[in-house]
C-alpha cells in the first residue's frame, strides 16, 4: 500500500453565502487548490456532503461538481456519513491513491446550508440521528448532544463554567483567522447567558448553521515533492462506526467510535497522542470538544474542561486544539468541515498557520464526527521534511 | 413523513413491541433482525416493560419543523425496567419536575399532526410516576 | 344460559389539565361570579379522542384480567373525533392489542354515544357470537369562545368492557331502555368548527323530557322504583341539571353524589354519565343496584340498571380510581387553555 500525501489545499470563508449556490462554493474552492499546483489530470473525485437533497433538492454531486469545476469526465461520486461526510470522503480518496488504483484524487466537501429556513435545518440535521425512533419524536440534534452533557455533568460533576471554556478558547482562535464564520472572541458571561437551545445546551455552546467548502489534492507521496515543496503525508487513518441511535449506547459520555478511530490512526503513525503538536477536533458543541479531548486520549476522562481553563490547549499548551477556531468559530458546514480541518492541519504543518501558528508543529491530527459518533474519522498528519 | 414508514412501525409506536436474543437474551428497542451483541439470528418479538426510569434527558426549545406548537418539550432517553433503552418524550409535566432517576410510565399520547389534512402521528410517551 | 350480560372490567382517565371556569368568566366579562361549574378539564396538547379512550381501555383491560385479542368489537361513542372520516376505533384497537380480528366503529349521538355503544355490546355478547365487548365513551368537547358552553365543555372518558354475565363479571345489567325523538337541541354542522345550541330550549323538552322518560319507562318494564336503587348516574352537562332531574324523579343527593363529578371536571359530553358511572362502581357495594341514565342531544337517552356483583370488591386495586384521578391536577390559565384546545390559528 503507497502512502499518500496532500499537496494543495483550497477553501472558502464559512458564512452565509447568499450569493453562491452550492456549485459555486464548490468551484471557488477548487480553483484555489487547483492553482496551487500544476497537475495535468485529476483521476477521481470525492464529495463528502450530508444534505443536498434535502436543501438542495441536489443528489449526484458526484458528476455535478466534477463537471463545474473543469474536471474531464473522472469517476466522481458524493460520500456521506452525516457530520462525518469530510473525513469519509478523504478515506475514499487515500484508499484510491493508496491503492495504486489512481494517482492524482480531488477531496472535497461542501455544504449549503442557508438555502432552507432555521426548522427545516434542524430537520435536516436530525437526519443523522435515527429518524424512526429519535427524530420522529421530535428529538433534534442539539437535545441529543445535550442529553450527553447532562450524563456527561452528573457523571464527572463538571461545572457549566468549565464547559464553557471550550466555545470561548475556539472564538479567541478564530479571532485570529480571517475566513472563520465568527472572527471574534467571546467570554464564558456570553456564553453562559446566551439563551437555551435545548436544556443544558445554550445558543453559544452550539455551532451555526453554515455554507462553506474545502478542497484537497492527494497524490502518492512519492511522487508528491515534483508538484510541491511542502508535501504533507497522510501516516495515521482510523475510522469506525458505532449505533447511530444515542439511546442504543451504554454510556453516553464517551464515543466508542472515536477512541477505535484514533487507536488504529495512532498504531498505523507508530505514534502516541502526546506528540500530537496540533489537532482539528469536532466541537460541534462545547460538551462534544470536551468528550472528544478525553476519548482521543490527550486527556483522562472527566479532566478535559479543566485542562482547557488552565491553558493546556493554547498554542504553547500541551497540544494546540482547534487553531483556526474549531466548529464553533470557524464555523460548521456540516459535509465540509472534515475536510476544513484537514486544510487547518495542513497549514500549520506548512508554517502557513498566521497568527495562530504553532512552533515547529510536526505532527497533527484531526478528527471528525457525524451524528453523535455513529461514525467518526481520526488522521494524523506529519510534516516531510 | 410518508404513510407507510410511519403505519410499519405502529406496534413498535402503539404496543412497545421489541425483540429479544433467544442466544444471549439482549432486548432491542425497536426490533432487530441481529443480535448485535452475539451476531445470532434467532430473536423474537417481545412486549417491552411500560415503566422505567430516566437517566438522561434535555428540554427542547428549537424545534424541528412540525414540532413548533409543543415547545418547550422534554426528551429523555428512559431505562425500562427489562433494561431496554429507549428515546421518548416525557409528558405532563415540567422540567423542573424530573431528574435523572425518576419513575415513569408509558402513556399514549399524539406525537404530532401532518399539518391540518395530512395523518395524525400516535406513539408511545413516558410520564412521571406520582 | 345467562340472559344478562355484565361487566367484566371498567377504566375512566380524565387529563390533569384543569381550567377554572372564573378563568373563562374573567376574560368573557363573567364578574358576576356565576359559574356552571368550578372547572373543568381539558385535554394536554399531545391528547386527544383516540389518546383519552386507549388511556381508560387500558384500565379496563387491566382490571378485566383478560387478554386483549379476545376482544371481539372496540366501539367508540364520542362527537370529537380526530378524523372526519377514518375510524378512530381502529387505532384504538390496535393499542390496545384487539387487532386484527375485532369489529370496530365510531358511534354518534352527541352525549349518549357511549351508552349506544353499551347497547350494541350488550346484544354482541348476549348472542354468543362476541365473547368481550368493548364501550367506551369519551370526548374533548370544544365549546365556542365567550358562549356559554365553553365554561363546562370539557374532556375525559371511560370504558367498559361487556361479557357475558358469570362470577367474573363485577355488575350485571337486567335492564335497558332507550327513548329517542327528533329534538334539535344542540348541533354542529359539517365544517363548522363550534357547535350551536338552542340555549333554554336545551333544558325542559330535551334533556328532561328525554331522561324521565327513559327512566321512567325502564323503572315501569322492571316494577322499580327509585328507592330500589341504591345509586343513580344521570349525564352531566353541569352541576344543576343532574340534580334537578333527580329530584323529579324522586332520587335523593345521597344516591347521585358518588357518580355527580362534573362540578370538578365539567362535562366530558359522551364521557360523562360514563365516568360518573365508573366513580359509582368504584365505591359500590356487592348488591347495589345503579341507574344509568344518559343523555344524548338530537335527542335520546338511554337508561339501564346495573347490580353490582360479589367480585366487584376484588377489582379495585391497584387501579386509580376515578376520584383519585381527578385528585391529580394542574390548573393552567386561560390563555394556555386555548393554546392546548387549538383556538387560537397561527
Amino acid at each position: 500500500m503507497r502512502k499518500v500525501a496532500v499537496i494543495a489545499i483550497g477553501y472558502t470563508k464559512v458564512k452565509e453565502h447568499w450569493g453562491l449556490s452550492i456549485r459555486d462554493l464548490f468551484t471557488e474552492a477548487a480553483i484555489m487548490a487547483l492553482n496551487e499546483v500544476t497537475i495535468d489530470r485529476v483521476d477521481a473525485l470525492y464529495v463528502g456532503n450530508m444534505s443536498s437533497g434535502y436543501c438542495q433538492h441536489q443528489e449526484h454531486l458526484g458528476a455535478l461538481m466534477a463537471d463545474y469545476i473543469g474536471l474531464k469526465s473522472p469517476p466522481a461520486v458524493k460520500i456521506e456519513a452525516a457530520g462525518a461526510s469530510g473525513g469519509m470522503a478523504l478515506r475514499e480518496g487515500i484508499q484510491a491513491v493508496a491503492s495504486g488504483l489512481h494517482d492524482f484524487v480531488v477531496v472535497g466537501g461542501v455544504e449549503k446550508m442557508s438555502d432552507v429556513l432555521t426548522p427545516d435545518i434542524t430537520y435536516a440535521m436530525a437526519m443523522a440521528a435515527d429518524q424512526e425512533y429519535e427524530a420522529f419524536i421530535g428529538v433534534t440534534f442539539t437535545a441529543l448532544n445535550a442529553m450527553i452533557k447532562r450524563a456527561y455533568q452528573h457523571k464527572f460533576g463538571v461545572s457549566d463554567e468549565l464547559i464553557a471554556t471550550l466555545p470561548v478558547h475556539c472564538h479567541d482562535m478564530a479571532s485570529k483567522n480571517p475566513y472563520a464564520q465568527y472572527p471574534f472572541k467571546i467570554t464564558i458571561e456570553q456564553v453562559l447567558s446566551s439563551p437555551f437551545v435545548a436544556e443544558p445546551l445554550r445558543l453559544l455552546e452550539c455551532s451555526s448553521p453554515a455554507d462553506g467548502a474545502a478542497i484537497l489534492i492527494l497524490c502518492p507521496l512519492e511522487k508528491a515533492k515534483k508538484f510541491t515543496d511542502t508535501p504533507i503525508e497522510i501516516a495515521g487513518i482510523g475510522a469506525a462506526t458505532d449505533t447511530i441511535a444515542l439511546y442504543q449506547r451504554d454510556d453516553f459520555t464517551t464515543f466508542k467510535a472515536t477512541i477505535e478511530a484514533a487507536n488504529m490512526a495512532y498504531k498505523m503513525a507508530h505514534i502516541k497522542p502526546e506528540e500530537v503538536d496540533v489537532a482539528e477536533i469536532h466541537d460541534s458543541f462545547s460538551i462534544t470538544g470536551v468528550i472528544s479531548l478525553e476519548d482521543l486520549g490527550f486527556f483522562k476522562k472527566g479532566t478535559a474542561a479543566k485542562a482547557i481553563s488552565e491553558g493546556e490547549i493554547a498554542p504553547g499548551g500541551k497540544i494546540a486544539v482547534n487553531t483556526f477556531g474549531g466548529l464553533k468559530a470557524r464555523g460548521h458546514p456540516v459535509g465540509a468541515t472534515g475536510v476544513y480541518q484537514v486544510v487547518e492541519v495542513v497549514k500549520q504543518l506548512r508554517g502557513e498557520a498566521g497568527k495562530n501558528q504553532v512552533d515547529d508543529a510536526e505532527t497533527g491530527l484531526t478528527q471528525n464526527i457525524g451524528g453523535v459518533g455513529g461514525t467518526v474519522t481520526v488522521y494524523i498528519f506529519r510534516r516531510i521534511d | 413523513m410518508s404513510v407507510p414508514r410511519y403505519w410499519r412501525e405502529i406496534p413498535s409506536r402503539y404496543r412497545l413491541i421489541g425483540s429479544k436474543c433467544v442466544n444471549c437474551g439482549k432486548t432491542y428497542f425497536p426490533p432487530r433482525r441481529v443480535c448485535r451483541e452475539c451476531g445470532s439470528v434467532n430473536l423474537r418479538e417481545v412486549k417491552l416493560s411500560e415503566q422505567g426510569r430516566i437517566i438522561t434527558w434535555a428540554t427542547i426549545y428549537d424545534p424541528p419543523r412540525g414540532f413548533e406548537k409543543y415547545v418547550p418539550y422534554i426528551v429523555a432517553i428512559v431505562e425500562l425496567d427489562d433494561g431496554t433503552r429507549i428515546m421518548t418524550q416525557i409528558t405532563d409535566c415540567e422540567p423542573d419536575e424530573i431528574q435523572i432517576g425518576t419513575r415513569v410510565r408509558a402513556v399514549f399520547r399524539k406525537i404530532r399532526e401532518e399539518g391540518e389534512s395530512g395523518i395524525i402521528y400516535y406513539g408511545y410517551k413516558f410520564k412521571p410516576l406520582k | 344460559m345467562t340472559k344478562e350480560a355484565g361487566i367484566i372490567g371498567y377504566g375512566a382517565y380524565i387529563p390533569i389539565y384543569r381550567v377554572k371556569a372564573c378563568e373563562i368568566g374573567k376574560i368573557w366579562g363573567n364578574y358576576n361570579g356565576h359559574v356552571p361549574i368550578m372547572e373543568k378539564a381539558v385535554a394536554g396538547i399531545d391528547e386527544d379522542l383516540v389518546t383519552i379512550s386507549v388511556e381508560a381501555a387500558k384500565y379496563a383491560i387491566r382490571r378485566a384480567k383478560i387478554n386483549p385479542k379476545e376482544i371481539g368489537a372496540v366501539y367508540i361513542g364520542t362527537e370529537s373525533k380526530p378524523y372526519a372520516v377514518k375510524p378512530s376505533g381502529t387505532i384504538v384497537a390496535e393499542a390496545i392489542g384487539a387487532t386484527p380480528l375485532v369489529v370496530t366503529a365510531d358511534f354518534e349521538f352527541a352525549c349518549k354515544a357511549g351508552t349506544e355503544a353499551f347497547q350494541a355490546c350488550i346484544d354482541h355478547v348476549l348472542s354468543g357470537r362476541i365473547k368481550y365487548a368493548m364501550a367506551i365513551g369519551a370526548d374533548t368537547a370544544q365549546g365556542r369562545p365567550g358562549d356559554q358552553l365553553e365554561y363546562t365543555a370539557a374532556s375525559g372518558g371511560a370504558a367498559f368492557i361487556f361479557t357475558k354475565k358469570s362470577n367474573k363479571t363485577l355488575a350485571y345489567c337486567e335492564g335497558a331502555v332507550s327513548f329517542v325523538t327528533d329534538t334539535p337541541d344542540f348541533w354542529r354542522r359539517a365544517y363548522e368548527h363550534y357547535p350551536m345550541h338552542a340555549e333554554r330550549f336545551t333544558g325542559e323538552p330535551a334533556y328532561f323530557y328525554h331522561i324521565i322518560n327513559s327512566v321512567r319507562t325502564l323503572m315501569e318494564n322492571m316494577g322499580l322504583k327509585p328507592s330500589d336503587f341504591k345509586y343513580a348516574v344521570f349525564h352531566q352537562p353541569n352541576a344543576k341539571f343532574p340534580v334537578k332531574v333527580a329530584k323529579k324523579l324522586g332520587f335523593t343527593m345521597d344516591q347521585i353524589k358518588p357518580g355527580l363529578l362534573s362540578p370538578y371536571i365539567g362535562n366530558c359530553y359522551a364521557g360523562s354519565s360514563l365516568v360518573g358511572f365508573a366513580a359509582t362502581l368504584d365505591v359500590a357495594n356487592p348488591g347495589d343496584r345503579i341507574l344509568l341514565a344518559s343523555y344524548g342531544s338530537g335527542a335520546g337517552s338511554d337508561a339501564f340498571s346495573f347490580v353490582v356483583q360479589d367480585i366487584i370488591l376484588e377489582k379495585r386495586n391497584p387501579i386509580p380510581s376515578v376520584r383519585d384521578m381527578i385528585g391529580v391536577r394542574k390548573y393552567i390559565d386561560y390563555s394556555t387553555y386555548v393554546k392546548f384546545r387549538g383556538k387560537i390559528r397561527a
